[in-house]
């Protein structure tokens, strides 16, 4: 990709970190693999390990270049890993453990991105605990009259549409706050936008963000889940997206404000929707974005006429050199 | 998939239609219908927590290797290579090691069954042995009789083969011969073609119950006249922790009961050996499916465990993993009556495993990332029924934790069913 500078070409040792206690430790697992396999093809000295007791050992030990923090989930994105990392002095690739607060808590981020004039579907968070006390049936009977038909409701913190889900019909918004306070104790409850489900990745080296062609998401039956997410087959992608140019240099421009905007770093991948109208609504920001073989980041590298080792290689690059 | 790849694949797309996008199998096509039965679930993600340290996993079935004397294996090594040693790393019979066979005949007799060594077929563990029958009898549509709950490696191989699994009402003693004949009599009626009984007699996966003597002679009674098939399923049978259970099925019918055996949990599962007992008629097409499948089972486990029967005390190796389980059965049920009072539980003589009712309302399998968060992991009930159902039970597994560790994944697991309690009470059963 994307200039990795030639003098850069050092042999990088990098820890690659990939596991950890979370309900997407599979996935990290996943993506660890094929960004380990990329940077060895490109010449780097590649050391995988679990955020686990032993990990700051093994940072003394392994002396790493750079740190891949390839987590997902709690832990991995919410900055607390980040702010460990930090203090350890190692450069690592991705946001800062500020930023990635800020992105991995969806409330926030919406708040964020409406405030830069960033159209983002209309929501309304609520932890469990304003339920219980202001009694359930009342709560959900003011949510149904103020907010219309369908809703999606989701974890406020959580990855992979784990606990997500499209609620049509009344009687299903209790057990979609069930399902989604099962994986975190706040949930958003958000109007659903009809339309395209585009994936817009982002890929900072320093030298500005790029937004790489959007891809276009079309789940076979119906619902981008966790399983359409992560089974071949079942979803078809448009790369790039079938959209008009003007909304796709659009959605490339909201993509790059949206990563400045929370100040993130090196890659990112902004999640939206295009109405009927072709107006573009903001839906998440994910700090790291999956890197497993049917994932959205590695498809949009490819598209743009990247090779995933040297773009991998470059991320690397640039964290080592604490830029981007 | 490598970059070069799915990069390939994206030229392919972009030079293509663009209006049918990108799938990310290009094989999608080519599939047999079967294959659609193969999915991967959000439950079979959480899984990949449970091998972590912090973890308490009470999910997997797994035997606790641990208490097996491997310098017991590794006298068998030294003799078998000095003695078989060239036989045991070459090709072997289809059938199975006929000394092994043997043997096997002097294990099958501590269950009541008379066999043939002819009749034997040693398998890739018994779950291969499933495969290969379900591969000779199931078509499309064929309807399986199952306990329930049932095994879900069994479902997993039924759904494969496209079958219909019927499961037929269960409680403390087993599958219930009344219900039973309603089923037969139901789907005669409905014109559907039974082709086999699938049953777990001993210490059942997942409930941990065991069927009555009498059961089993009205159970063998009503297929003999329905003329159904009988597969039983034994590889807990010789676990006992008190009193011996019934004799096997197979003891008291030679024609109608397939039987499969296995020294997964006797011995050690990475062997991968098991064995089926077959009337002759099905043994020769047993034989021919395990050829074209395996060429043969592997001769170095099958000698291995063959040396190991010879030279060990292995009745006694038996007795020391009654004795580790059913210490571990008992810190399960002590905890449970601790943590969980109202949680109703199978009470299993022998085994791995219990078979939890949830309070109403409680959806295990949606339950589950609250218990991974809580670092407690178990099985939800719904894997073990092949029509959806399974939502208020959960099984657990005391063969593989010790006795504290099993303790501590059971307070977590109360912890888990109170918080769940907790948001049902708040938004009612199921968002009623």
């Amino acid at each position: 990709m994307v200039s990795s500078d030639q003098g850069d070409s050092q042999k990088l040792v990098i820890q690659v970190l990939a596991g950890g206690i979370s309900h997407e430790r599979d996935i990290s697992l996943k993506s660890a693999r094929r960004v380990a396999d990329a940077l060895t093809e490109q010449g780097a000295t590649v050391i995988m390990r679990e955020p686990d007791a032993d990990l700051l050992g093994h940072i003394q030990t392994d002396r790493p270049d750079v740190i891949w923090p390839v987590l997902h989930g709690a832990s991995g994105e919410d900055g607390a890993l980040r702010d460990v990392l930090a203090l350890c002095g190692v450069p690592f690739v991705g946001a800062t453990a500020d930023a990635a607060r800020l992105a991995w808590d969806k409330p926030t981020a919406k708040t964020l991105v409406l405030l830069a004039g960033i159209q983002t579907p209309k929501s309304i968070t609520l932890p469990k605990t304003a339920f219980k006390e202001l009694n359930a049936e009342s709560v959900m009977g003011l949510i149904l009259e103020s907010m219309t038909l369908p809703l999606v409701v989701k974890p406020a913190r959580s990855g992979s549409a784990q606990g997500a889900t499209v609620v049509r019909e009344k009687r299903d918004l209790a057990q979609a706050m069930i399902d989604a306070y099962v994986y975190c104790d706040v949930a958003i409850i958000e109007k659903f936008i009809d339309g395209v489900e585009l994936a817009v990745s982002v890929i900072d080296l320093g030298e500005g963000a790029i937004a790489l062609p959007a891809v276009e998401i079309e789940a076979i039956n119906g619902d981008f889940g966790f399983e359409a997410r992560y089974h071949a087959g079942e979803t078809n992608y448009f790369v790039p997206a079938r959209l008009d140019a003007a909304v796709a240099d659009a959605a490339a421009a909201i993509a790059v404000e949206v990563h400045q905007l929370l100040g993130l770093r090196h890659m990112s991948r902004i999640d939206m929707i295009v109405d009927a109208d072709q107006n573009i609504w903001f839906l998440e920001a994910n700090v790291q974005p999956g890197l497993t073989d049917t994932s959205l980041l590695p498809m949009g590298i490819l598209a743009a006429g990247h090779s995933l080792g040297e773009t991998y290689h470059s991320i690397a690059v640039a964290a080592h050199k604490n830029r981007g | 998939m490598r970059a070069g790849r799915l990069l390939h694949f994206l030229g392919a797309m972009v030079s293509q239609e663009q209006n049918h996008g990108l799938n990310l199998d290009q094989w999608l096509d080519s599939y047999a219908e079967r294959a659609n039965t193969l999915s991967v679930s959000e439950v079979r993600a959480l899984f990949a927590v449970v091998s972590r340290p912090e973890v308490v996993s009470l999910a997997g079935g797994m035997p606790y290797v641990s208490a097996l004397p491997k310098e017991l294996l590794s006298q068998s090594y030294e003799t078998l290579m000095a003695s078989r040693g060239n036989a045991a790393l070459q090709y072997g019979s289809g059938q199975g090691d006929p000394v092994l066979r043997d043997q096997i005949r002097e294990l099958m007799a501590l269950e009541g069954i008379t066999s043939s060594v002819e009749d034997l077929i040693i398998t890739t563990g018994s779950q291969h042995g499933l495969d290969l029958l379900s591969g000779l009898f199931l078509d499309a549509g064929d309807v399986v009789l199952a306990e329930a709950p049932s095994y879900v490696g069994a479902i997993g191989i039924f759904r494969h083969y496209q079958a219909h699994i019927e499961h037929v009402f269960t409680d403390d003693d087993g599958m219930s011969p009344e219900a039973l004949q309603e089923s037969i009599n139901n789907l005669t009626a409905q014109g559907r073609k039974i082709k086999f009984l699938y049953l777990v007699p001993n210490f059942g996966n997942p409930s941990g119950v065991t069927l009555s003597e009498s059961r089993r002679h009205q159970i063998l009674e009503i297929c003999r006249r329905h003329h159904i098939l009988v597969v039983e399923d034994n590889p807990y049978g010789l676990l006992y922790f008190d009193e011996k259970p019934p004799l096997a099925l197979r003891s008291h019918d030679e024609d109608g009961v397939i039987y499969l055996g296995s020294f997964s949990k006797i011995l050690a599962p990475g062997f991968r050996v098991g064995y089926v007992l077959a009337p002759p008629a099905i043994r020769d097409k047993m034989v021919l499916a395990n050829e074209s499948a395996l060429l043969c089972p592997s001769s170095f486990s099958q000698m291995m465990i063959s040396e190991y029967l010879a030279t060990a005390d292995w009745q006694k190796q038996i007795d020391t993993f009654r004795s580790v389980y059913r210490d571990r059965r008992d810190a399960a049920l002590q905890a449970l009556a601790d943590f969980l009072p109202g949680v109703r539980t199978t009470h299993p003589r022998g085994g791995f495993y219990l078979w939890l009712t949830l309070p109403q309302g409680i959806d295990s399998k949606a339950m589950l990332p609250l218990a991974v968060k809580e670092l407690v992991a178990y099985t939800p009930g719904t894997a073990f029924f092949g029509n959806g159902t399974g939502q208020g039970n959960l099984r657990i597994s005391f063969s593989y934790p010790t006795p504290e560790n099993i303790r501590v994944g059971i307070k977590r697991l109360s912890t888990v069913i109170n918080l769940q309690t907790e948001l049902l009470d708040t938004f009612g059963p199921k968002g009623a």
